[in-house]
């Protein structure tokens, strides 16, 4: 009997096992969850949504209820700056570009308040491509200036998702700064994260080319030909560089949800000295991992994660690169903590490299002991020079030695070259690193040292002096030719 | 009795100054006809009859007075079917423009409801859009400028002017009307202004569902790169009758006789 019962026992057990593995199977079964299974969550409770302006996110939401989620977005024209000097109207939800994040979880049932600010010109909608239904909310939110439209959708699939305004002419919404994210989570919420962040890309077009001063209205016919003027992240130029650099520490996981307004280019995105460890990949579920460069569409968007192993500043950037050089699509990432040494080394040795062999008779003279050169003039230094500039420095100093705001320094009426013109031969010869003060600005980036031949160094630089309102010093061969042979000072020396 | 002849020559002359201030200077708009960029049932041109327009925007100072004769259109007393609640907001308050508004600066903050009561009250009416629009398509000098990039960018650049509702009228350009105030300063009313049917998707207004709405004749815009004006049709069709905001104001038509 005693026997029977145990057996009894054990079958029940195994039975129960059974049963309970089932289950768990048909569980497991269950996580490629549709959305008619997140359109049958219920929800609890009501709360206002926290929105945050970039480079911010709101705190996570996943691990809560669904619940009614009410909305309060503001509709803003105003102006801007894109880049030092040059103003733009920016029309913006919620009063900066990209828009307010708005952060909800899957099975949320949101409220949406769309409000268009008194003082606007424009009546305005929004289209959420998180949302099920016709226009994606925009057929249910055209509002006149002083006035408040009321919708309600309910969030069935898990992602990062753009929205942004779909009034005539949509482009012009969109080039005007009209989008930003809005992230569903999944039930649960995504893993835990040392830092988020929050970046869109967006293209603009301005009557007046790059840098162009004074108040630059939008020009419509670029943006039919799709031949932006600035290329930036956030919303303008420097965003996120400088000061306003994100940060992080050493050993830290970032994430960033990273989205494209638009309207016309698709990004490249990258970060010059990491590796996305994970991608979202077009902000769905889809995780591609150890990503180089990841493709964000317009009107689509991406979640990157990537721990900074090793401290340094790291620039991101659309790697379409002159977008990036010479567009304004440079941000940066400052981690700080001490150096990895195995994970990256820095220079560990510099030496002169001398090529052996019959070949070296006929390289280049790198030293700078420049084969016969008939001696010019100051007019032939500044033709030559001209020509060498153009070739060599423009691409970052540009054409009219204007530089890039928060990227490259001026030559143009520079204070940094007119003080010391040893300096500046030091900087062509050897290059220059390090934070250096031009014009009562901070720069921090690297210039390489440039192969140029002693009498080639004395063209460019006496060209740059005569030219943009410069004090006309004539840098000759022979000053060149004395600081070639001695070592680089240090950038603290050269700063003094 | 003897004093009574005295000063009936002043009585009717202050009749007369005071009837004078009400007379809103109007300019003389001939017939024509011209394409829309919406409201047309076809592609073919609208005829517009001659009519009279008034040369500037109604003003803070000449609503106050349509306020004092009228007080029943006062912030105080509009009903909400007429007005939102946005009704003249700007003002200090009921018979008062405050010193923050210039006398001289367009009304704004006016419904649809209110802006037609003005015009009657006046013997007049609100401009139809097409008039409107007949009227708004001259620069200076031609009849019909909107081909010309200048005077679209005029337009536009209006768009990106901030406060533009608080200048005085008059200040921009006069055009072939003797018309001022077209352009540059706020967005006006007209009478039938939601009679061209743009849904809030202004990108399904691209599809000609012709059995669905009613204006479906304008989806097709005549010359889509016209977006200047585009803007006008899209600003009206977020507006319902008592709206009222910052940046519309209007002015009153008339028929020739």
């Amino acid at each position: 009997m005693e026997i029977t019962f145990n057996f009894n026992k054990q079958s029940r057990v195994l039975a129960i096992a059974f049963f309970v593995a089932l289950g768990l199977y048909s569980c497991s079964k269950n996580e490629e969850k549709d959305s008619k299974y997140y359109e049958s969550i219920t929800i609890d409770g009501q709360k206002t949504a926290e929105l945050t302006a970039p480079p911010f996110v709101p705190k996570p939401v996943g691990d809560r209820s669904a619940t009614k989620l009410v909305v309060n977005m503001e509709i803003k024209e105003q102006e801007g700056e894109m880049v030092d000097g040059v103003k733009y109207t920016y029309w913006t939800f919620g009063g900066s570009v990209p828009g307010s994040f708005i952060r909800t979880r899957v099975g949320d049932e949101v409220e949406f308040h769309l409000k268009n600010h008194p003082d606007n010109k424009m009546p305005h909608n929004i289209d959420l491509h998180a949302v099920t239904g016709p226009g994606g909310g925009a057929t249910s939110s055209l509002v006149a200036p002083g006035h408040e439209k009321v919708f309600n959708f309910k969030t069935l699939n898990p992602g990062l998702y753009v929205y942004h305004c779909a009034t005539a002419p949509v482009g012009m919404h969109i080039a005007n700064g009209m989008y930003g994210l809005i992230l569903v989570e999944p039930e649960g919420g995504l893993p835990p994260v040392d830092k988020e962040y929050y970046i869109m890309q967006g293209d603009f077009y301005t009557k007046g080319n790059y840098g162009e001063q004074g108040s630059q209205p939008f020009d419509m016919n670029k943006a039919i030909k799709e031949q932006p003027d600035y290329v930036v992240f956030n919303g303008k130029v420097g965003a996120l560089t400088g000061d306003k650099a994100l940060t992080a520490k050493k050993g830290e996981t970032v994430r960033i949800y990273m989205g494209n307004g638009g309207p016309n280019l698709v990004s490249s995105f990258h970060a010059i000295g990491e590796i996305f460890d994970k991608v979202h990949v077009e902000g769905g579920d889809l995780i591609n991992k150890n990503v180089q460069t990841t493709l964000i569409p317009a009107g689509g968007a991406a979640i990157v994660e990537f721990k900074v192993e090793v401290p340094g500043t790291f620039i991101l950037v659309d790697h379409s690169i002159f977008r990036a050089f010479n567009k304004g699509a440079l941000g940066m990432l400052k981690v700080e903590g001490d150096d990895t040494k195995n994970v990256y080394s820095g220079t560990t040795q510099e030496g002169i490299y001398l090529p052996e062999g019959g070949t070296i008779q006929n390289m280049p003279k790198v030293k700078g002991v420049t084969k016969s050169v008939a001696v010019k003039t100051v007019a032939e230094h500044v033709k030559a020079g001209k020509q060498l500039y153009g070739r060599t420095c423009l691409a970052c100093h540009q054409s009219e030695g204007q530089g890039i705001p928060n990227a490259f320094p001026p030559l143009a009426k520079s204070d940094f070259l007119n003080a010391n013109s040893d300096r500046a031969i030091n900087a062509v010869l050897h290059g220059l690193s390090g934070e250096v003060t031009v014009n009562g600005k901070k720069f921090n980036n690297v210039m390489t040292s440039q192969n140029l031949t002693d009498d080639e160094v004395a063209s460019v630089l006496t060209y740059v002096y005569d030219s943009w309102g410069n004090n006309k010093t004539v840098v000759t061969p022979a000053m060149v030719k004395k600081l070639r042979g001695k070592v680089a000072p240090k950038v603290k020396d050269i700063h003094e | 009795m003897l004093n009574m002849k005295k000063f009936l020559p002043l009585f009717l002359f202050l009749i007369t100054a005071s009837l004078w201030s009400q007379v809103v200077k109007m300019a003389s708009i001939e017939r024509g006809t011209f394409v829309p960029l919406y409201g047309a049932t076809s592609k073919k041109p609208v005829q517009v009859e001659a009519f009279s327009l008034d040369i500037y925007p109604v003003t803070n100072a000449q609503f106050l007075e349509f306020l004092k004769k009228y007080p029943e259109n006062s912030r105080s007393r509009m009903k909400g079917i007429f007005a939102d609640k946005s009704y003249l907001s700007h003002w200090e308050s009921d018979f008062n423009y405050g010193s923050a508004n210039l006398s001289t600066a367009p009304v704004t903050n006016i419904s649809w409801f209110t802006a037609k009561k003005y015009c009657e009250c006046q013997g007049k009416r609100l401009p139809t859009m097409d008039e409107w629009e007949y009227v708004a398509m001259a620069d200076e000098k031609r009849i019909d400028a909107r081909t010309k990039e200048n005077f679209n960018n005029y337009i536009l650049s209006w768009y990106e002017k901030p406060k533009t509702y608080a200048n005085p009228v008059g200040r921009t350009f006069k055009n072939y009307w003797g018309v001022y105030d077209m352009h540059g300063l706020v967005w006006e009313w007209t009478a039938d202004f939601n009679s061209v049917f743009l849904s809030g998707e202004s990108r399904k207004d691209k599809d000609t569902d012709r059995n669905l709405f009613c204006g479906s004749g304008s989806v097709n815009a005549t010359d889509l790169m016209n977006y200047a004006a585009f803007m006008r049709y899209a600003f009206r069709g977020s507006l319902k009758a008592r709206f009222t905001t910052k940046n519309l104001g209007f002015r009153c038509a008339k028929d020739k006789k």
